[in-house]
Order: C-alpha cells, then sequence, then structure tokens
C-alpha cells in the first residue's frame, strides 16, 4: 500500500517529528514512513519580509517525493507565507498529495510567553490533522472546535480539539474506503 | 454552498496567483486564475464570478481598473477586490471609483482577506434571497387571480393540489386567456417545487434557433454574438418547473430534443459537448388541438403521449359565466388601485351585460375590458355606458364590407391594421385584437408580418 511521508524541511525538533507521527498514525490509516531532512529551499527566502514563500516548500516536496508516496506532509520551524498574505500555519493541495505545516508561530516564544512543549504539542497535532485533511479532499468546517476550521490566529488554533467533527469525520472514512478500494 | 460561488484571481505573478488560489481551495472555493486582463476577461465571460481578485499592477496590456471595468461591463453583479502592492490614496479613490468593491493591500492579514470575502458573499446571498422573495410576493399575487365558483374550475383546481407534488408532466389545453399559465403557476406553488424556479416560455414568440438556445442555452463561441456563455430556461429551471406555453408550434428538430430532455432528464447546450443533467417538472400548454396535430403528422406521436400524462382542459369563459361578475369585480378593484383611481363597483346592468357577451378573449379579455372602462369612467361606478362599446364587438359593423378575400388574408390585414394603430406595440396591439401576445407573434410569424 502507498504511504505517507513525512519529512522534516531544515532544522526541526525530533520531539515534534514524534508527535506528528504518532498523530498521523492514529488518524490515517497507511504505512508512515520518514525522510532524511530536507534543506530550506533558497529561493524560498523573502529578504524583504523575513519570511519564507511556501510555494517553494510545496515544489521541494513534489520534487523530494518519492513514487509510492500517497500523500507527503513537509514541516519546518521557519515563518511561512504566500505573497498575499502575511503567514500561513500551513498550505495544503485539496485533495493533492502535498503538504507543509509550520511551528514557527505555534511557539509560545512567537508571541513573547516563556516556551510551553505541551501547548506546541497540542497544536502541531491540530495542524497536522488540518492540512493532512486537505489533502483527503476536506475543506474548511464552520465547527469551531473541528481542526478543519479555518485559523487565522493563534487564538483559533487553541480553540480546536485534536479530533475530527462528526462530518468531517465520516467524510475522511469515506475517503479511506475509496483509496483501499484503488488499492 | 461555497462551491456556488467561484472566485477569480488575476495576476501577473504565478506565485502570487497559485497560492492565493490555494488557499481560497482550501475554504471550499472554486477558483480560477488569469495572468492578465486579457485571460480574466475571457474567463469572465464564461463563468459567473461571485468575486475577482485583481493586481492594480500588470505590466503588459490591461492594467487593474482597466481589468476591473472590463469584467464589471460582462458581469455588472461581480465584485472585483483590487490588490496592491503599492498602496496609494489616489489609485484607492479611482479603484472604489469605477466600482471596487475593495482596496486591499498585499501582504494583509489571513483574518481580513478571509472576512471580507465572506462578507461579500453573504451579502450575495441576500440579494438572491431578496430577489426569489420579491419575485415569490408577485407569482402569488397571481395565483390568487383563479377566482372561480364553477364545478369544473374547482375540480381543476382540486386537481392541480393534488397532482402539485408530483413530477409527471402536465398538458393544458386552453382557448387563449383562458389562464393556462396561472394553473401552471398554482401546480408549481402548491407543491415541493415552490421554493425552486418556475420558469415560463412562450414558444411561440422566438423562431426555432432562438428558442433552442432559449431552452438549452448556448457555450461561447457557439454562434456569432455567442459572446459569453450562457444556462438555458431547463438549466435555470432545476429542481423547479418549466412552463412551455403554446407547445404546439414548435419546430419538428425540437420536438425531437424536448423528447429527449424528457425522456432522459438530460441534453446538450448549443455548440457544447458537456451533458447536462437537469430535474425539472415540465408543464406545456396548448390552445390547439394537438391530437388532432398528431393525427396529421405536424405533432411526434411519442412527444404528445409524454406531454400528456396529466391533462387539463381550461373551459372558455363563455361556459363558466357565474364567473364573469366574480372576476369583473376582482379585476375593477385591483386594477383601480393600480391605476390609483377610486372604483367603488360595478353596477347590476353593468355586469348583465358582461356576463352576456361571449368574450373570444376570455378572462385576459376581460381584464382589459375592466381597465379599459376604468380608465375612461367619470363617475366612480362602472356603468352600462363605460362598456357600450362591447355591444359592437364581435358583430359586423353596418357601414364595413366584407373583402372578397380568404379569411386568413382578413385575419392578415387586421393585424396589420391593430400594429399600425398601436405604432407597433405588440402588446397593446394583441389586446385591442382581443388575442395573447404570444398568439399574435404566432400570427405574425406565419404571415411574415414583419414589426
Amino acid at each position: 500500500m502507498n504511504a505517507l511521508y513525512l519529512v522534516a524541511i531544515g532544522s526541526v525538533p525530533a520531539q515534534a517529528m514524534e508527535w506528528i507521527e504518532n498523530a498521523a498514525a492514529e488518524w490515517y490509516p497507511l504505512p508512515i514512513r520518514r525522510l532524511p531532512p530536507l534543506l530550506i529551499p533558497e529561493a524560498a527566502y523573502d529578504a524583504r519580509r523575513k519570511q519564507y514563500q511556501s510555494v517553494e516548500f510545496m515544489k521541494a516536496l513534489a520534487q523530494a517525493a518519492p513514487r509510492d508516496a500517497c500523500r507527503i506532509l513537509g514541516v519546518t520551524d521557519v515563518d511561512l507565507a504566500i505573497p498575499m498574505l502575511s503567514f500561513l500555519f500551513g498550505q495544503a493541495q485539496v485533495d493533492g498529495r502535498i503538504a507543509v505545516i509550520s511551528l514557527c508561530r505555534l511557539h509560545q516564544e512567537f508571541y513573547g510567553l516563556p516556551a510551553d512543549e505541551q501547548v506546541l504539542r497540542e497544536r502541531t497535532i491540530k495542524e497536522v490533522l488540518h492540512e493532512l485533511g486537505h489533502t483527503f479532499g476536506l475543506v474548511h468546517c464552520n465547527q469551531p472546535a473541528c481542526p478543519m476550521s479555518l485559523a487565522t490566529h493563534i487564538g483559533l488554533v487553541d480553540s480546536k480539539q485534536k479530533e475530527y467533527c462528526e462530518r468531517c469525520g465520516m467524510q475522511l472514512v469515506e475517503r479511506f474506503s475509496a483509496l483501499e478500494a484503488e488499492v | 454552498m461555497k462551491k456556488n460561488w467561484p472566485i477569480l484571481v488575476v495576476d501577473d505573478e504565478d506565485v502570487m496567483c497559485e497560492s492565493m488560489a490555494a488557499w481560497l481551495r482550501e475554504d471550499g472555493y472554486r477558483v480560477d486564475t488569469a495572468p492578465d486582463g486579457q485571460k480574466a476577461v475571457e474567463l469572465a465571460k464564461a463563468s459567473d464570478y461571485a468575486v475577482c481578485f485583481v493586481d492594480l499592477k500588470m505590466p503588459a496590456g490591461m492594467d487593474g481598473i482597466e481589468t476591473m471595468m472590463e469584467i464589471r461591463r460582462i458581469r455588472p453583479d461581480a465584485s472585483v477586490i483590487i490588490i496592491t502592492a503599492y498602496a496609494t490614496v489616489d489609485t484607492a479613490i479611482q479603484a472604489m471609483k469605477e466600482g471596487a468593491q475593495e482596496y486591499i493591500v498585499k501582504p494583509c492579514n489571513p483574518q481580513e482577506i478571509s472576512m471580507l470575502v465572506s462578507r461579500i458573499l453573504k451579502l450575495k446571498k441576500l440579494q438572491n434571497e431578496n430577489a426569489i422573495l420579491r419575485k415569490k410576493l408577485t407569482r402569488q399575487y397571481r395565483q390568487h387571480d383563479i377566482i372561480t365558483k364553477n364545478p369544473r374550475m374547482q375540480e381543476i383546481l382540486a386537481l392541480t393540489q393534488e397532482i402539485s407534488s408530483l413530477r409527471s408532466t402536465v398538458l393544458i389545453h386552453g382557448e387563449s386567456g383562458t389562464g393556462k399559465e396561472l394553473v401552471a403557476r398554482a401546480v408549481h406553488f402548491s407543491g415541493n417545487r415552490a421554493e425552486k424556479p418556475f420558469i415560463a416560455v412562450s414558444c411561440a414568440a422566438l423562431t426555432e434557433t432562438l428558442l433552442e438556445s432559449e431552452l438549452f442555452g448556448y457555450e461561447k463561441g457557439a454562434f456569432t454574438g455567442a459572446v459569453a456563455q450562457a444556462r438555458g430556461k431547463f438549466e435555470i429551471a432545476h429542481g423547479g418547473t418549466i412552463f412551455l406555453d403554446e407547445i404546439g408550434d414548435i419546430s419538428p428538430k425540437l420536438q425531437a430534443d424536448l423528447l429527449r430532455v424528457l425522456q432522459e432528464r438530460r441534453f446538450y447546450r448549443v455548440g457544447g459537448n458537456r451533458e447536462i443533467e437537469v430535474d425539472v417538472r415540465v408543464i406545456a400548454a396548448t390552445n390547439k388541438n394537438l391530437a388532432e396535430a398528431v393525427q396529421q403528422g405536424q405533432f411526434r406521436e411519442d412527444l404528445y403521449y409524454r406531454l400528456n400524462v396529466i391533462e387539463i382542459n381550461l373551459p372558455p369563459l363563455r361556459e363558466r359565466r357565474e364567473d364573469i361578475p366574480l372576476l369583473a369585480e376582482h379585476f375593477a378593484q385591483r386594477i383601480s388601485s393600480e391605476l390609483n383611481r377610486d372604483i367603488a363597483g360595478i353596477s347590476a346592468g353593468a355586469l348583465k351585460l358582461l356576463i352576456a357577451y361571449d368574450w373570444p378573449g376570455n378572462v385576459r379579455e376581460l381584464e382589459n375590458v375592466i381597465e379599459r372602462a376604468i380608465v375612461t369612467c367619470r363617475n366612480g361606478m362602472l356603468e352600462e355606458q363605460d362598456f357600450s362599446w362591447l355591444q359592437h364587438r364581435g358583430m359586423p359593423a353596418q357601414d364595413w364590407e366584407v373583402p372578397d378575400v380568404p379569411l386568413g388574408e382578413l385575419e392578415r390585414r387586421a393585424i396589420v391594421a391593430a400594429l399600425e394603430r398601436k405604432h407597433g406595440n405588440v402588446k397593446e396591439a394583441s389586446a385591442a385584437l382581443g388575442i395573447d401576445r404570444s398568439t399574435l407573434y404566432d400570427k405574425l410569424k406565419r404571415y411574415e408580418i414583419s414589426h
């Protein structure tokens, strides 16, 4: 069966990769594999904004994806953005193969607060469920507690639960069944 | 719901277009992108975008404001959001003056853009609902026009209730002006399709090709003048009812096309290669004897049986004379209020005269006659003298010699004369002739009278 690949882009805490792998394994009935870390794409850095363009990360992931990758999730600790928006917690192809999440704005330190590993873990899991959900065809959910709801600031990430709402969960199950049938 | 609101992103930078589109797709929208104004305009011709994000500065061809103006010319309801990295008050003012819904400076906060899009779409939804409610109010008003104490009509009204929630096709027979469309509306608005569209099409008013594109829509470039894709009445009526008036007048080709829609509930737009599936209830009407037309080979037998699943025969007004006083009073009340005329009622003598008249134009003629009487009435009560001219209607004029020509020629001359008197106004000419507009269009076609 095709696998879900996880890959760090640049330096990412090993512990965070563990949380991500466990969360993915809990929700996604796919073999989960890790790839060796990728370098941050040089073209991604926007010196004026001191941020990284997520499009370059998506391109790098597309290139790095092995043949048997049915999904690939990149994880980075740098601040992602797109030209139109001032930042992104992550980005994904809806119904596609590629997704990326940034841990940068999930750290309490980003908001001038003392580091909190538990908070970082919770937020990371929610972002993983959110972006991987997009790759399985889910769009933003209007239930604020569902990890598929749109979070435009960290407060909205914190108000999410770490499990999909019934509707999104059902949709995912349907998608997994379809995927198994394809295999 | 979001899928119904397509969004267009226009920017010469591919990264900007694609990243913005990807972000909006995560929110469930269907998003198209264009690298320049020209492509954006082409796309806007083919799709009705609810929101267009347009970059102000595009090096080649049209700039953002020109692009916005062209999009709004094609799609006046599209909300255009001008985006730029170079914020100046002047360009902001210019963009807003030219019709931009908003003006935003990139990069902006995700929350700002998310709220902006949802605010625009909320407004669009309210505008749509408002339009539907307005139409519904008008329709309900029209529905109340079915006023009767005639047993046959009451049976028909009871039947409209019984069949209202079925999907079966209905064929309504009746002379011009008997209220075929009102009965069709009564069927639609009493049933489970009432919240969906009721679309009426007069098949006699259009030529074969026009009717085909009217019914099935067309793709951009399907024929000269097809500058943008257009949905046909069948698509617009999806979920609801389509009322095909004067069905007896459609060409053999359209008869075949219609049969296919009725059988398969699918069709192609003119010039299109994608099959479109619709759920539409068809109610057809005619003032012709379709069974006879079938025997004479003018109307397809298979189509006739497809249409004639439930048959309704509307009696002419002369066969339900007990309704004349009721209808006359109803029209007098409604029209006097619309025309702001103070009319107390209709005298007994006038009613007697109205009951005695044969009403070849049926209820529509009665409505027109009441309107004319209200306009000319001087004393606040409709009296016999307000309808005296009616006595001469239908009677041969004493000083008028009938020329020795075929009957059809007489009809042709009467139509030409009525059009001349009414300065080419078809609505007024049809009222003067005591026939409805679609019948007049039919006759104009038949006698090849240009107007």
